[in-house]
Order: structure tokens, then C-alpha cells, then sequence
């Protein structure tokens, strides 16, 4: 017998090994130092902004390789990093605080590959250097914002609709309804059922209240609700930072996973991630005496708040407005008295309540509460993050006329902090405030040490297994390297081909344990091959027998390899994910490249004429 | 050229009874030192924030335990990390109302007492709950996956071969966790993952042997389940050897090229391949034996004629 494979399958071999090569190809170009601009707040980079940009950068005399609009965006590259840095700084001046300017580094790949979607492997945050955060969603905070929204809601139908009630308070996880007579009841219970379908009516029949809670489904939404506007949030605030290719992405039941690669200063990102912010507008309390309620005889109805300098205010609890009605948030200067002040949009409903809520107190001092949500480190009972509101008054006002959807706050100390301000305000008033439960920052020399340390790792641990393989099997040897050298090549080309995977370190250790493991497979088949031999089979005869008596030993063994790199990929995180990947990519392209590839050399080489002997 | 020119079969089984007592011994220190000395959990488990920082000379660690001292931070663990001008940071949990700004806090503290330019190299901060989330997500992946790994082989081997496979693991996973409790090595998240791999290691041995065990069974007529597995064990020891090496040479290049940050990853799959192999030797076959495996266990049920046995190796 001889030992061959028909062409389509040598020439599949070959089609998938020039296949993995091209996609491999864009990681050996490196990268360009560039610069990306986008608009903030929707504003659209359009192709004039790209003529202003490119002026700009003619007018200071900043060198560049190329600048084109893409998606939106502006990308210009640069042949080294300082025109990078000048470009950016004089941008910035330029540009205005309109648009996002960021460093960023982006692939030289060759046009040729790139339009054939040929990208290089995205690499992890402890090889790009760059911030990861891992945020908590507070959604006991959550839930108790939907009981104060039903309350609210039952109070305005209530009062709409004309039925006088005794009280309507909170009461367990729900709310409590309580009226004067059967009548109210049997009326209100009517129009109460039709507010919302996920209010729930427990039954209570020797009362004259009504027990109403959320249904399953509607506590259900509500937290989806909370954590999918803390993701939105969080858009706006990263996008605020001038990131270039941001992640913000859903973690489980209430996490958020930020990954912000390249930002070096971690201490601002992270104030403006982790801070949430609202704005609550409050009369001030004139008719009754600040001292006294200081000294804790706080009238019923009022709270004392203190400002930035530590005086007490003394405010109505009664807000008039509350930070979810706004839009829209700018700083910039008062016009008539040079002031840092922040410009403030409200919704349609906002602007009704201020208004309503003005109207009878031109003339008066009303207080703007900033409410700051701080995790406090501590945790409740069942193990949840605990929040801390910090409530600061930082402007008090007269009010002129009567307020409508736009309207100015000043009292900020400096333009620094009115921006700061803005920022916060216009990123939105949060459902429930956030924490960040976990960080890892790794810095930009470190990630490129990374990069050095995983190539070497795999260089040496590569070389060591050739120059066994050689040394060990000889020719056969030199196949199974050939296989190798595919192998890894296969392992780039399919990381860069999958949109999700991510190389870490512990990804480059996962390649590095594949180049070990890979010869196994042809181990296997030339032992046995030797068994053959050994036992007086022709050479023929104990390739053909050696290849099929090792596949399903092979098949098995990988299988459960893969079994263990799975479950790391599901349960892993970061990191981990990037091992779990590079294995079992590394181990599916491994049987591919050592048992059909090699057969198809071995054949090519052995198979095809009679031997008397062979050397391996 | 080959290392081993195996003429005869090798009695393995023969020192089973030693190789048992040597394994329990091992394992019995383990879970000892286990108990004793604990793990020396990393910061991915107990929470709190880590900072390595880079100085332009060789750090003086006093001077830095000096001015972590002074700036409140009596429990901060300062060391040398990868080369004498990087220092590790480690700080237990705070009650601080922003644990998170903790580590750029540190970086200044450290820039102003040293009035050295430092470089930071790396902040890592988990809060406490991330870190039990992990503990118990870790010891549940393992637990899965030995469940998983379990029910194939059972299912494509024999229950005797599964349990004998599922313990020679929970053996290597043990004496690793053993290693790294006895010499106090971190215990972090590349570490868990280096011991999934271990078990995806062992169990691809095992059932290399497992695989000859049971086409041994079906080609060899005669001679006892103790002489079958001696002579697959012989037939398989030249592969075992030399993957194990392979293998072996990796991970020296990864735990001496690879830098600090996967030294325990390196090292818990170097010690788990080293005993992987002999556990694939030792502890699978001879629980099997054990548990009485036999000719009949695996011979299919429908009898091949004569010289049908070749096909008979494919699934």
C-alpha cells in the first residue's frame, strides 16, 4: 500500500495555512502614533472640521501621515510621538471644548489587508497599558427610588382625580394607601389599578387602605432600568474623558465592566466615574431661625444643609426640582457680572415644575443642593454596598423671575470647578449611584515589558521544543516543526479573526503551554509509527497504521483539554478569558496542524514510493 | 535515536502499594499544611489594593515602609518586585470612603517622601464582595469541570477509568494547593487558571494510557489486568516521558522569560505536570486495578471475528 492524500485535501492543507498567514500578516506592522477627534454630545465631525483640522495643523507646522473621517470620527496619524503630543495640545486650543481630542495608537496595517478585514489581535489591558473598572450598581437605592416615584404618582392621580386621601406612605417594600371611606377606596382603587399593570393590589378588606407593590416583572425592570442608564451614564462620562476605544459593558446582575486603554491619569478618570452627582433646588427656609435648628431643633419640614465654606443653610425639604429632569448642563461665564456660571436645560416636565415651583417666590433665596453618592467602603447586611449621600449647597440664589427649562447656577469658585460641575450635571442624574468595586491599572512601560516578556517566553520555550523535535525524531522531527510554526501562525491568524478575543499575558502563557503541548499529538503518531516498525509492518503499513491508531487517543485526550479551557472561559474573568482562548484556539488549531497537516508532508515525502526502511 | 529502548515490560503495578503510600503521604501533608499554614491568598480573593511602582534608582525599601508608615498605612507590605528598582505595594481593605483613589494617593505619598520621580507601573484595587464572588466562582469552576471531565470519560471510557482519571486529578490539584500553601507562595487568579490547566494536562495523559489499557484489553487474550497494564504503561512510558518534557521546556522559558507576574502561574504548572505525569502512571491505573477492571469491562459486547481488530480502533 502507499500513503496519499488526494489533492483537494493537500491543497485544503495549503489553502487554510495561506489563509491563517494573511490574517496573522497586520500584527507585524506595528502601529502609528495618531490622534482621533469626535464630538461631544452628539455634535457630528463633519468634512469641514477635518479642513479645520487639517489647517490648524499646516498653520502650526505639525507634520502628519495621513487624516481622513471615518465612522464619525477623525483619525490622523503621525510618523513619530512628538508631532503626536504637539498635534494634540494644539488641537485642543484649537478645537474648542466641543470636540473629544485623544492619543491613540492605531494599526499600520497595509491598505490591501485592511480592506480584506485583516486586523491585528486586539491586546489586553496589561499589554496596552490602561485602566480597568469594575463598578457596582447600588440597587437598594434603586428600588427605593421606584417606591418614592410611586408615591409621587399616586399622590398627583389622587389629587387629580379629586379624592381626598389621609395618607399615602411607604410601607415594606410598597406603598400604603389609606382614605376616609369605603367610597374613596372603591374609587381610588379603580384609578390607582390603571396607572401602571406592574402595581400589584393586595387585598385588605377590614382597612380603608390600599397595600400596593411592584410585581415580580416590574422590580425586574427596574433594576435592568438601573443598571442600563448607569451604563448610558457612563458612556457620556467616558466619552467626556477623550478615550479612543473605550469599553463599557454589562457584568452579571449589577455590574459594569469600564475598560479605558491608555488613560494614564487614573485619578481623574476615576473621580468623574465614581462620583455621582444630582442637583436638588430647595426654597430656603425663612421663617424659622437658623441657630436653633443648628443646635438641633430642626423645624418639621425643614433640613439644614451647609455649603462649601461650612455654613449652615437652612432649607425646606419639599424640593421643587430634582437632578432627573435635566438635559443639559454647560459652564461658562455670567454675562453681567463675569461670574463662573453653569448653564442648566430642563425637560418639558422639569420646566413646568420649576416653574410652578417659582411662581409664588420671586423675591426669595432658593438653594442648589448638589448631592453627591460616595460608597462608603462599609456594607449592609446582605453584603450590598453601602452609599453615603453628601449633600452640599453650593449656590443660593435670589430668584429674579419666575424659572422656566433653561436657567444659570452660579457660585462655583472658579471656571475649573464650574466645568467639573457641568460635566457631572450634563452625564445625568443617576437612578442609582455607583461604585467602583475593583480597579487594575496597568501603566503604559509596564504593558510594553508585558508584550517583550510573553514574545520572549514563546520565542525560547518554541526554539527549546524545535531543537528537541529535531534532535529526537530527525526528519520526522523537522515535520513536526513545521506543523508547530503553522500552528502558531494558525493561533494568530484565528485571534485576530475573532472580533472578541483579546490577547493578555496570561493569553501569551496559554500560547506558550500550546507549543508544549501541540507536539504531544505527533508524538503519539511517531511512537506509534515505531511500534509498527518494531513489530515487522512495512514502512507503508506502519505510517498508514500509526496515524490512525493515534487519532482517537488524540481526539480524547484534546477533548478534555478543551473541556477545562471552556468552563476557565466561561467563569473567568479579564486575564483568565485571555488564557482560557488562547488554549483552546490553540489546542483545535494543534490537532488541525499535527495530524492532518503533518500526514499531508509525510505523505508528500514517505508516502508516496516503496521503502525498505525509515529513520525516525 | 530514541531515550528509552524498553525491551521488556516494566512491572509497574508491582510497586503500586508503595506508590499508594507515598501518594496518601503527600496528600495527607497537603491537606495538613492546607489547614495550618492556609493559602496565601492573593489580592484577586481577600480585596484591598496592590500598587508597583518603578524608581529611577534601587528602591530603598525602609525609607518607602518609613513614609507608608508615616502617611498611616501601618499594615502596608512593601517588597521588591521582579528587579531592585520596582517595589510591590500591598494594603488590606479600608473602611476609606474612596478605597479607589487610595493607590494615586500612595503615588503621591511616595513622589513627595522620596523626591524621586516614581513611575507607576501597576494599581490594583478589589473591593471586598468581588473578591468572595471569586473565591466561590474559582471553586465552583473546578468543581464543573471535573464534573464535566468525569462524565465524559465515563462516557466514552468506563465508570472504573473515569474514577481513576477523577482521582489522579483531585491528587495533582491537591498536592499543587499543597505546594503553593507550604512554601507561601500568592495564590491569585493566573494561579487558579495554571491549575485548570494542570488538570486539562493530566487527564490528556491519563487517557493516553487509559486509551492503550483499554485496546490492550481487547487485542491481548490472554494475561491478568496487572500484566495488561504493564504493558501499556511500558508502551506509553517513551510518549509520557517525552511530551512531559516538552512540556517541561516551556514552562521553563515562560516561568525564566516570563517575567514576575506569571512566576506563580509557571510554577504551580510546572510542579502540577511533574506530578500529573506520575499520577497518570500511578494513581489512574491503580485505582483502577482496584476498583477490579477486567478484560470484560471492555470488550465490546458484540464479539469481532479474527483480524477485525484494526478497525476496531477507531471510534
Amino acid at each position: 500500500m502507499l500513503n496519499k492524500y488526494p489533492l483537494w485535501k493537500s491543497l485544503m492543507v495549503v489553502f487554510i495555512l495561506i489563509f491563517g498567514a494573511i490574517y496573522a500578516l497586520p500584527n507585524i506592522y506595528g502601529e502609528d502614533p495618531a490622534v482621533q477627534i469626535s464630538g461631544k454630545r452628539g455634535l457630528d465631525v463633519t468634512a469641514s472640521t477635518l479642513d479645520a483640522v487639517k489647517q490648524q495643523l499646516d498653520g502650526a507646522n505639525i507634520g502628519y501621515r495621513s487624516a481622513a473621517l471615518e465612522n464619525g470620527q477623525i483619525l490622523i496619524r503621525f510618523s513619530n510621538y512628538e508631532n503626536q503630543q504637539n498635534a494634540r495640545d494644539s488641537l485642543v486650543k484649537g478645537l474648542g471644548d466641543e470636540y473629544s481630542v485623544a492619543l491613540n495608537l492605531t494599526p499600520a496595517t497595509p491598505e490591501w489587508l485592511a480592506n480584506i478585514g485583516a486586523v491585528p489581535m486586539k491586546l489586553g489591558l496589561d499589554l496596552s497599558g490602561g485602566v480597568h473598572f469594575l463598578m457596582e450598581v447600588d440597587m437598594k437605592t434603586a428600588m427605593e427610588r421606584a417606591q418614592t416615584n410611586m408615591i409621587d404618582t399616586f399622590r398627583a392621580k389622587l389629587r387629580e382625580e379629586k379624592i381626598r386621601y389621609k395618607r399615602v406612605s411607604e410601607s415594606g417594600t410598597g406603598v400604603e394607601v389609606v382614605l376616609r371611606n369605603i367610597d374613596d377606596l372603591e374609587q381610588a382603587e379603580s384609578i390607582l389599578k390603571r396607572v401602571d399593570p406592574g402595581y400589584v393590589f393586595v387585598d385588605n378588606e377590614d382597612k380603608l387602605s390600599l397595600k400596593v407593590t411592584m410585581s415580580e416583572q416590574k422590580i425586574k425592570e427596574t433594576r435592568e432600568n438601573a443598571i442600563s442608564q448607569n451604563i448610558t451614564i457612563i458612556r457620556n462620562r467616558v466619552n467626556e474623558l477623550g478615550v479612543a476605544e473605550p469599553l463599557v459593558q454589562r457584568q452579571g446582575q449589577k455590574h459594569i465592566v469600564v475598560e479605558l486603554p491608555g488613560v494614564q491619569d487614573t485619578a481623574k478618570a476615576k473621580e468623574i466615574l465614581g462620583a455621582t452627582a444630582t442637583l436638588s433646588f430647595h426654597m430656603v427656609d425663612q421663617e424659622n431661625d437658623l441657630m436653633s435648628a443648628v443646635n438641633g431643633r430642626v423645624p418639621p419640614g425643614s433640613f439644614v444643609v451647609y455649603d462649601q465654606d461650612n455654613r449652615p443653610v437652612l432649607l425646606k425639604k419639599r424640593s421643587i426640582l430634582q437632578g432627573e429632569h435635566i438635559v443639559g448642563a454647560n459652564s461658562g461665564r455670567d454675562q453681567q457680572t463675569q461670574q463662573p456660571a453653569v448653564y442648566v436645560d430642563l425637560d418639558a416636565a422639569g420646566g413646568d415644575k420649576m416653574s410652578r415651583g417659582t411662581k409664588g417666590n420671586v423675591g426669595k433665596p432658593m438653594a442648589t443642593v448638589f448631592i453627591e453618592s460616595v460608597a462608603t467602603g462599609e456594607k449592609n447586611p446582605d453584603g450590598s454596598l453601602k452609599f453615603d449621600k453628601q449633600l452640599e449647597v453650593i449656590s443660593v440664589a435670589t430668584i429674579q423671575s419666575r424659572l422656566g427649562r433653561s436657567f444659570q447656577i452660579t457660585g462655583q469658585p472658579n471656571p475649573a470647578a464650574a466645568h467639573n460641575l457641568a460635566l457631572l450635571l450634563r452625564a445625568g442624574a443617576l437612578i442609582a449611584p455607583i461604585a467602583i468595586v475593583e480597579e487594575r491599572t496597568v501603566g503604559p512601560s509596564l504593558g510594553a515589558e508585558n508584550v517583550q516578556l510573553g514574545l520572549q517566553a514563546i520565542l525560547w520555550g518554541f526554539a527549546l521544543v524545535l531543537a528537541f523535535m529535531m534532535f529526537y525524531y530527525r526528519k520526522f522531527g523537522v515535520v513536526a516543526n513545521l506543523a508547530l510554526a503553522a500552528n502558531l501562525i494558525l493561533i494568530v491568524g484565528v485571534m485576530s479573526l475573532i472580533p472578541g478575543a483579546t490577547l493578555t499575558l496570561p493569553g501569551m502563557a496559554g500560547i506558550v503551554l500550546t507549543v508544549g503541548m501541540a507536539v504531544d499529538a505527533n508524538v503519539l503518531i511517531f511512537e506509534r509509527i515505531r511500534e509498527e516498525l518494531r513489530e515487522g509492518k512495512s514502512v507503508q503499513q506502519s505510517i498508514h497504521h500509526g496515524y490512525d491508531a493515534a487519532f482517537s487517543t488524540i481526539f480524547d485526550a484534546n477533548i478534555t483539554t478543551l473541556i477545562a479551557a471552556i468552563i476557565l472561559f466561561a467563569v473567568g474573568t479579564g486575564p483568565i478569558k485571555g488564557f482560557a482562548v488562547t488554549l483552546s484556539i490553540g489546542i483545535i488549531t494543534s490537532m488541525f496542524t499535527s495530524i492532518i497537516g503533518t500526514r499531508a508532508v509525510v505523505n508528500a515525502i514517505w508516502g508516496g514510493k516503496k521503502l525498505d526502511k525509515l529513520s525516525i | 535515536m530514541q531515550i528509552l529502548k524498553i525491551k521488556d515490560t516494566w512491572a509497574f503495578m508491582s510497586y503500586r502499594k508503595p506508590a499508594v503510600i507515598f501518594s496518601l503521604v503527600l496528600i495527607i501533608a497537603s491537606i495538613v499544611s492546607l489547614s495550618v499554614n492556609k493559602l496565601n491568598w492573593g489580592l484577586d480573593f481577600t480585596g484591598g489594593t496592590l500598587i508597583e511602582v518603578g524608581f529611577e534608582q534601587p528602591a530603598n525599601l525602609s525609607e518607602i515602609r518609613r513614609i507608608m508608615e508615616q502617611g498611616g498605612h501601618e499594615d502596608a507590605i512593601v517588597q521588591l518586585f521582579g528587579s531592585a528598582n520596582d517595589v510591590l505595594i500591598r494594603l488590606g481593605q479600608r473602611d476609606n470612603v474612596k478605597a479607589e483613589m487610595l493607590g494615586n494617593e500612595i503615588l503621591t505619598m511616595l513622589k513627595q517622601g522620596t523626591s524621586q520621580d516614581v513611575e507607576m507601573r501597576r494599581i490594583e484595587f478589589v473591593g471586598a464582595n468581588v473578591g468572595d464572588e471569586l473565591t466561590e466562582q474559582g471553586g465552583l469552576a473546578m468543581l464543573t469541570a471535573l464534573i464535566c471531565i468525569l462524565v465524559y470519560v465515563a462516557f466514552r471510557f468506563e465508570w472504573r477509568f473515569a474514577l481513576g482519571s477523577v482521582t489522579a486529578l483531585a491528587h495533582d490539584v491537591i498536592l499543587t494547593l499543597g505546594l503553593f500553601s507550604f512554601l507561601q507562595l500568592e495564590f491569585d487568579l493566573t494561579v487558579l487558571a495554571a491549575i485548570l490547566a494542570v488538570i486539562g494536562y493530566s487527564l490528556n495523559d491519563t487517557i493516553v494510557v487509559s486509551d492503550r489499557i483499554r485496546e490492550n484489553f481487547r487485542k491481548i487474550r490472554k494475561g491478568t489486568p496487572e500484566e495488561v497494564i504493564n504493558i501499556s504503561l511500558t508502551q506509553t512510558l517513551s510518549r509520557t516521558m517525552i511530551t512531559s518534557l516538552t512540556t517541561f521546556l516551556v514552562l521553563l522559558a515562560l516561568f525564566f522569560k516570563g517575567g514576575a507576574l506569571i512566576h506563580g502561574f509557571a510554577t504551580a504548572l510546572l510542579f502540577g505536570i511533574f506530578v500529573g505525569t506520575y499520577s497518570s502512571i500511578y494513581v489512574a491505573s491503580t485505582v483502577a486495578l482496584a476498583l477490579g477492571i477486567s478484560k470484560e469491562d471492555l470488550i465490546p459486547e458484540v464479539i469481532e471475528k479474527e483480524g477485525a481488530d484494526q478497525e476496531e480502533l477507531m471510534p
